[in-house]
C-alpha cells in the first residue's frame, strides 16, 4: 500500500514536471539562448529590446522551426527551420513578412510594404542580386536582433542616426575601394548646413542621407534628378531656377542643377560673396567678361545691388541700435527693419532666377526701406542731442535768473 | 534813496522782468509743443480694424495684411465665408506669409513653407505654427476687428 | 515804468472796491518768519507745494494724450514718450516730481515734528497734513499703476493684497480698491479716476484748510523761543524776503527737475521706473516685484516678520503694529502734553529718531536684500 502510494506520488510530481516543462517550453530559444551565449552583443539579450518581440514574435517566426524543442540536433531537423539566413538571403528572408501586405495589416497597416522591391532597384539590391555580399543588406542598417522603431532616437535609422549608419561603409575608403566612388560624403554632410542642423542641432527637418537618395531604392540622384530632390523643400528656388536662362544652360551643358555652385554634401551657407564676379565667386567659374556674356554683367550687376541693400541694412540696423542704446524710443523704426530684413531674403532667394529685372524692383524696395529708416535714425539721434542742447538753454537761462533774484534779495535787504 | 539807488533798482526790476519773460518762454514753448498733436494721432491698441469686409472679398486671393501695433497680421476670407486672422510673420525667417486659396494654406513665399489654417506648420522650413488671432467682423460698419486674444 | 506802477494801483483799487481785500493784504504783508538755526526747514512746505504744482500741470499735459483702460493705457504712454514733442519731458517730469514732492513731503512732516510745530494752538494743521501725506501716497499708489506695465502690475498686486489681508473689511476694501477680484483693467479705471479727480478734488480742499491755518496762525517758533524776551526774537519779513529765497529755491528744484528728466528719464539705480513690457496677468511674476520706495519700509517689515506670532498670521500683526503707529502720529499733538506747556519734549523727540532710523533702515534692507 505505502509503496503503491509513493509510486503514484513519484508519477504524478514526475508527469507534472513534465507539463510543467511543456508549459515553460513555449519558448525554448530564448531560454537556451540566454542561458549559453555570452558576452552583451549576444542576440537573445539584444531580443529584449527588439521591436519584433514587442508585437509578440519571437525566434522561431523569423528562423522557423520548433519553438518547444531544447536539443539543437532536433530543432535543425524540425519542420520549416531555416537557422541563420545567409548574406544573400536575407532582403527576401526579411521580405516573407515584410512584403506581405495581409501578415503586415495584423500588426501596422501603414507600415510600407515596398521595401523590398524598392530595394531591388537600388545600388546596394542590384550589386547584391550579382553576387556582391559586401553591400548593404536589411540588418546593415536596421540592426538585427534590436530592430527599433525608426521614430525612436535609439534607432540607427532615426534620421539623426541615419548618417552614421551609411558612413559605416561609405566612409571606411578600404571597404570601399573595389567601388571608385568617393568615401568623404559623410565628413562633407557634417560640416554642411544640413549636416549641422540634423547632426548637432538634432532638428530632424534637415535632411539625412535616405532624404534625397532614398532609404530602400537608394541611388545617387541622377543629373536630371538632382534639382527635383533639392525642390522638394527648396521649392522657390527650383521653380525660379526653371524659368531662368541657367535652366536650358545646365541642361545643354550637362551640368547638375543646385550641385553645380552649392555642392551636394558640403553644402555652406550661401554667401553674398558666391554672388558677382569678383575671384572665389560662383558665377566667374563659368562667366567671363565679354561681348557674348550677358551673364557677366547681369552676374555683376545683381552682386553690387545686393550689397548695397546688405550695406543699407547695415547702416539702419546701427544707428537704430544706437538710439536705442542712448534709451531712445525706436518701436516703430525696428519695425521697418525687420521689413528690410525680409526683402534682404527674398532678394537672396530671387537669385535663382538669373535675371536684373526679377530682382531689381525686391532690391530696390529693401534699399528704399533701409535707406527711410537710417533717415529716421538720424532725425532719432538728433533729438536725443537736441534734448541735451536745449536742457542747457533753459539751465543757462534758469542761473541768470537766479542771479537777478538774488541780487533783488541783497538789494532788498540793504 | 538816491537817484543812483533808483536807478539800479529799476534796472534790476527791469532785468528780472526780462529774465521772467524768457524763463516763461522756455517752459511754453515745450508745453505749447507738446499740445499740438504729433502726425499720427492715435495711439495702437489691442485691437484694430484690418479692412472690410467688402475690401477683402474683391482682393483677389481673398486675402489681406495689414498692420497690428508692431506686427503684420492677415486676414483670410474662407471659402466656408468664415474670417480668420492669424500673425502673418513666417517662423522661419521672419518673411510675410500669404494666403493660398488653391491649396487652402497660408503659403510663405521666401521658402515654401506652408501653414494649415489653424496656423498649425504642415510643411517646409517653418519650425513653429502660426499665432491665430481673433476675427470679427461689424456689420453695421462692414470692419473686421483683429484682437490678438485667442479663441472666439 | 511810472505807468506799470500806476496800472498796478488802479488795478488793485479796483479790485479793493469789489471784495474789500485792504485788510487783508496789509495782514499778510506783515507776516514774518523766524530766523534761527532750523529756519532752513521752513521751504519744505513750500518745495512740497512746488512739485504738487508741477505734478498738476504735467499731469494735465499727460492728460491730452493718456487712455485709461488695459487695452489703450501702456500703448498710449508708449505714444507719448515716443511720438508726442516733448511727451518723454513731460513724462519723465512727472515721475521725478512724484517722488520728489513725496521726499519733501516727509522732511516737511519730520521737521515739523522734530520742532513740535504741532503743539497747541496747530493740532489741526497738524491733522490736515497728516491727511496731506495719506492723499500724497495714495496718489502715488494710484498713478503707479496707470502706465499698466509688467512692474506696476505686480506692485498693485501684492500692495492691494496686503490690504485684504485685514481681517473683516479686508476683503471687501481689497475689491473695492481692485474693482473686480484681481488686478484687471477695472483697476487701470478705478485708480485714474482716483488719481485726476477724487484725490485732487479732496487735495484741494484739505490743502487750503492747511494753507489757510498757516496764514492765520503765521510761522511757528522753536520751543526754545517760549518765554525769550520779543527783542531776542529775530524775523525775516515774508513779503518781499522769503518769498524771493522761496522762488529762488522753486526755480532750482525746477531745474534739478529738468536735468533728471533728460539725464535719468527712468529714474536712478535702484529707483528704476522702466516703462518695460505690458502688464500681462497670466505670465508669471517677475524676479524682484517691489513697491514703490516710500511703501519699500513697510514691505521690507511684513517680509521679515515671521510667518506665525501666537497663532496669528505675522502679516497681520505687522498691519495692526503699522495701524498702531500710525495712529499715534495723527494723535501726537494731543499726546505730547509737555509740547503744549511749551516745554521741551524729549522723549518724543526720542520716538521720532526712532520712527525715522526704523524707516531709513528698512529701506535700505529692502534694496540690499534683493
Amino acid at each position: 500500500m505505502k509503496r503503491m502510494l509513493i509510486s503514484v506520488l513519484f508519477i504524478g510530481v514526475a508527469m507534472s514536471l513534465g507539463s510543467v516543462n511543456r508549459t515553460m517550453a513555449a519558448d525554448q530559444c530564448i531560454t537556451c539562448h540566454l542561458e549559453w551565449e555570452e558576452g552583451a552583443n549576444a542576440p537573445s539579450k539584444l531580443f529584449q529590446a527588439d521591436i519584433h518581440r514587442e508585437a509578440g514574435l519571437s525566434c522561431a517566426d523569423c528562423h522557423g522551426g520548433d519553438p518547444s524543442l531544447d536539443d539543437m540536433d532536433k530543432v535543425r531537423q524540425s519542420k520549416g527551420y531555416i537557422g541563420a539566413p545567409k548574406t544573400a538571403q536575407i532582403p527576401q528572408f526579411c521580405a516573407r513578412c515584410h512584403s506581405d501586405a495581409t501578415y503586415m495589416k495584423k500588426y501596422n497597416p501603414a507600415l510600407p510594404i515596398d521595401q523590398f522591391d524598392k530595394y531591388k532597384t537600388s545600388m546596394h539590391g542590384k550589386l547584391l542580386i550579382n553576387g556582391d555580399v559586401k553591400v548593404a543588406t536589411c540588418i546593415s542598417c536596421h540592426s538585427v536582433h534590436d530592430i527599433r522603431n525608426a521614430k525612436i532616437p535609439t534607432s540607427t535609422v532615426y534620421p539623426v542616426n541615419i548618417p552614421k549608419t551609411c558612413s559605416h561603409c561609405h566612409s571606411d575608403s578600404t571597404y570601399m575601394k573595389p567601388y571608385g566612388i568617393p568615401t568623404d560624403q559623410y565628413a562633407n554632410f557634417a560640416q554642411s548646413v544640413h549636416g549641422i542642423a540634423l547632426l548637432q542641432k538634432e532638428d530632424i527637418g534637415a535632411p539625412a542621407c535616405n532624404d534625397c537618395h532614398g532609404n530602400h531604392g537608394a541611388t545617387p540622384p541622377g543629373v536630371d534628378d538632382i534639382a527635383a530632390v533639392c525642390g522638394v523643400c527648396h521649392a522657390k528656388n527650383a521653380s525660379l531656377f526653371d524659368q531662368s536662362p541657367h535652366k536650358k544652360a545646365f541642361e545643354e551643358g550637362g551640368m547638375k542643377q543646385c550641385e553645380t555652385c552649392h555642392s551636394n554634401h558640403l553644402i555652406k551657407t550661401p554667401a553674398d560673396s558666391m554672388l558677382g564676379v569678383a575671384p572665389g565667386s560662383v558665377c566667374a567659374d563659368c562667366h567671363s567678361q565679354g561681348e557674348q556674356n550677358k551673364g557677366y554683367e547681369t552676374a555683376a550687376a545683381m552682386s553690387l545691388l545686393l550689397d548695397s541693400l546688405v550695406h543699407e541694412e547695415k547702416k539702419a540696423s546701427d544707428i537704430i541700435g544706437d538710439a536705442e542704446k542712448k534709451g531712445m524710443a525706436v518701436d516703430d523704426e525696428a519695425f521697418a527693419l525687420k521689413d528690410v530684413h525680409t526683402s534682404l531674403v527674398e532678394s537672396r532667394t530671387l537669385v535663382h532666377a538669373f535675371s536684373l529685372d526679377k530682382i531689381k524692383p525686391e532690391l530696390d524696395k529693401g534699399i528704399k526701406l533701409a535707406a527711410a529708416t537710417y533717415t529716421q535714425g538720424t532725425g532719432i539721434i538728433d533729438d536725443y542731442y537736441f534734448r541735451r542742447k536745449g536742457l542747457g538753454i533753459a539751465t543757462i537761462i534758469i542761473t541768470l535768473l537766479a542771479l537777478l533774484i538774488w541780487l533783488k534779495i541783497r538789494q532788498v535787504e540793504k | 534813496m538816491t537817484d543812483d539807488k533808483i536807478k539800479r533798482r529799476s534796472f534790476l526790476n527791469y532785468l528780472i522782468g526780462g529774465g521772467l519773460i524768457a524763463w516763461a518762454g522756455s517752459v511754453a514753448y515745450p508745453i505749447f509743443r507738446y499740445m499740438k498733436p504729433p502726425v499720427v494721432a492715435e495711439a495702437d491698441e489691442s485691437q484694430v480694424t484690418a479692412c472690410t469686409l467688402a475690401q477683402l472679398k474683391a482682393t483677389e486671393g481673398k486675402f489681406k495684411t495689414f498692420k497690428f501695433g508692431r506686427q503684420i497680421g492677415i486676414v483670410v476670407l474662407l471659402p466656408s465665408d468664415e474670417i480668420r486672422a492669424f500673425s502673418a510673420t513666417c517662423t522661419h525667417l521672419d518673411c510675410t506669409v500669404q494666403y493660398r486659396p488653391d491649396w487652402n494654406v497660408l503659403w510663405c513665399a521666401c521658402h515654401g513653407g506652408k501653414y494649415d489654417l489653424t496656423g498649425r506648420n504642415i510643411s517646409g522650413p517653418p519650425p513653429r505654427p502660426l499665432e491665430q488671432w481673433t476675427a470679427h467682423h461689424d456689420k453695421t460698419s462692414d470692419n473686421i476687428f483683429v484682437s490678438k486674444t485667442k479663441g472666439a | 515804468m511810472a505807468s506799470i506802477k500806476e496800472t498796478g494801483e488802479k488795478l488793485f483799487d479796483w479790485i479793493d472796491e469789489r471784495l474789500k481785500i485792504k485788510d487783508l493784504v496789509s495782514y499778510m504783508g506783515g507776516k514774518v518768519v523766524p530766523r534761527h538755526g532750523h529756519s532752513i526747514f521752513y521751504y519744505f512746505g513750500g518745495l512740497s507745494l512746488f512739485f504738487f504744482i508741477v505734478q498738476v500741470v504735467t499731469g494735465i499735459l499727460l492728460l491730452l494724450y493718456y487712455r485709461p483702460g488695459a487695452d489703450s493705457a501702456y500703448e498710449s504712454v508708449k505714444f507719448i514718450i515716443a511720438k508726442v514733442s516733448f511727451g518723454w519731458l513731460i513724462r519723465a517730469i512727472h515721475s521725478w516730481s512724484a517722488n520728489l514732492m513725496i521726499l519733501m513731503v516727509f522732511i516737511h512732516m519730520f521737521s515739523v515734528y522734530f520742532t513740535k510745530a504741532y503743539r497747541k494752538p496747530r493740532e489741526l494743521t497738524w491733522l490736515s497734513g497728516v491727511g496731506l501725506l495719506g492723499l500724497a501716497l495714495f496718489f502715488g499708489f494710484s498713478g503707479y499703476l496707470l502706465p499698466w506695465n509688467e512692474l506696476a502690475f505686480f506692485a498693485t498686486k501684492v500692495g492691494t493684497g496686503m490690504a485684504g489681508a485685514v481681517p473683516f473689511v479686508g476683503k471687501f476694501i481689497m475689491t473695492l480698491m481692485r474693482g473686480s477680484d484681481e488686478v484687471t483693467g477695472a483697476t487701470v479705471t478705478r485708480f485714474f479716476g482716483l488719481h485726476v479727480a477724487v484725490l485732487p478734488a479732496v487735495t484741494t480742499v484739505l490743502l487750503t484748510i492747511h494753507l489757510i491755518l498757516i496764514q492765520r496762525q503765521g510761522m511757528s517758533e522753536p520751543v526754545e523761543w517760549e518765554g525769550m524776551p520779543e527783542s531776542q526774537k529775530k524775523y525775516m519779513p515774508f513779503f518781499p524776503n522769503f518769498l524771493l529765497r522761496d522762488l529762488l529755491l522753486w526755480l532750482i528744484a525746477l531745474n534739478v527737475l529738468a536735468i533728471l528728466a533728460v539725464f535719468f528719464p527712468y529714474g536712478i539705480s535702484p529707483f528704476h521706473w522702466d516703462l518695460g513690457i505690458k502688464a500681462d496677468p497670466f505670465a508669471p511674476p517677475p524676479l524682484v516685484i517691489r513697491p514703490e520706495w516710500y511703501f519699500m519700509f513697510a514691505f521690507q517689515t511684513l517680509k521679515l516678520l515671521p510667518a506665525e506670532i501666537f497663532h496669528i498670521e505675522g502679516e497681520l500683526i505687522g498691519i495692526f503694529g503699522f495701524s498702531l503707529a500710525g495712529l499715534f502720529w495723527v494723535l501726537v499733538p494731543f499726546l505730547d502734553r509737555e509740547s503744549a506747556r511749551g516745554q521741551k519734549a524729549k522723549k518724543f523727540t526720542y520716538i521720532g529718531l526712532v520712527a525715522v532710523m526704523f524707516m531709513i533702515g528698512m529701506t535700505i534692507l529692502g534694496y540690499y536684500l534683493k
